[in-house]
């Protein structure tokens, strides 16, 4: 091993330098993405179990409008998670303005799959009697289940197009740097990869054929 | 680099090379859609879907999260222990089963 590389890995090991090469709010995004994920991950293995485990289980999801706007809704974060990314390269090459387009972009599509979520709700609250405790095929589970959740990953969606919206209007105002920005598009980017486990466990495994 | 200045620090990927994942990300969502409506036991439409779902998830991580092109000590610190604690989780899918057909029968 050469001088040089043995000083290298020594000043890592006695915390000097950066042994991930990025900065603190990033590594602080990552590691909160990382026990998110936990979260999403206990609650999908409970909703899994549950769904295996009783032969019953509710198909509630017609093609339209359930399947069909949950196909939509799956369209809008992908391309949501595009827009971010084109965002992060705007501001990675200094273009502010083009930032903010492509930030406020995301936005819209976030918050036409929360519209859509929402529409998908009242379907099965109001059409299909279905609430967190009850519904009409003796499955409360199926409920509780689903409302948790969507629910809880809806209000990810929310959170983070509010945090965007922060961000836009900070980037827009010439303040905050590259980093923040791409801060922001991990924690964006995460939101879509949960809905990428949600759809097809949720929906598509309960699609009335 | 400066505080004030916007120059770039690194760049990830292209253009090009995002739109290729977001189109392979659509059309494995269309697969899946498909194999919903195709009469399959819960069982092994569990595993396909489950299946593509995890590539899915590594092209966002990978491309769009840039953990590509980020240091390998990174992935090394975060990824193995995500995994491990999952498949501790599925510890109890075998159990699933079970009760199944203990309903079942």
């Amino acid at each position: 091993m050469s001088e040089a590389k043995a000083v290298a890995m020594e000043s890592v090991w006695q915390g000097g330098g950066s042994p991930y090469a990025i900065g603190s709010k990033k590594l602080g995004m990552w590691l909160f993405i990382i026990s998110d994920a936990l979260t999403f991950s206990a609650l999908l293995m409970a909703y899994t179990y549950l769904r295996l485990s009783t032969p019953d289980w509710p198909k509630p999801f017609i093609f339209v409008p359930s399947v069909v706007f949950s196909s939509v809704m799956t369209f809008c974060l992908l391309s949501s998670s595009l827009t971010m990314v084109m965002a992060v390269h705007a501001m990675n090459h200094g273009n502010r303005k083009a930032t903010v387009n492509w930030i406020v972009a995301t936005m819209a599509c976030g918050l036409a799959f929360v519209v859509l979520h929402a529409t998908e709700w009242r379907h099965l609250i109001l059409d299909e009697h279905v609430t967190p405790f009850h519904n009409e095929w003796n499955v409360p589970l199926f409920g509780g289940t689903f409302f948790a959740l969507t629910g809880l990953h809806m209000t990810h969606v929310i959170i983070g197009v509010i945090y965007l919206g922060i961000i836009a209007f900070a980037v827009a105002r010439g303040k905050f740097k590259y980093e923040d920005v791409e801060v922001s598009g991990l924690y964006w980017h995460f939101v879509d990869l949960v809905w990428m486990f949600i759809f097809p466990l949720v929906y598509l495994l309960s699609a009335r054929l | 680099m400066s505080d004030h200045s916007e120059a770039v620090e690194h760049v990830g990927g292209t253009t090009q090379g995002f739109i290729y994942v977001w189109v392979a990300l659509l059309a494995m969502t269309a697969i899946e859609v498909f194999l919903a409506y195709e009469q399959l036991p819960t069982l092994i439409m569990l595993t396909a879907l489950m299946g593509l779902s995890v590539i899915k998830a590594a092209l966002i991580i990978a491309y769009f999260m840039h953990l590509k092109f980020e240091k390998f000590s990174l992935f090394l610190t975060l990824f193995p222990m995500l995994v491990l604690c999952i498949l501790l989780m599925m510890i109890f899918m075998p159990d699933s089963i079970r009760a199944m057909i203990m309903r079942v029968q």
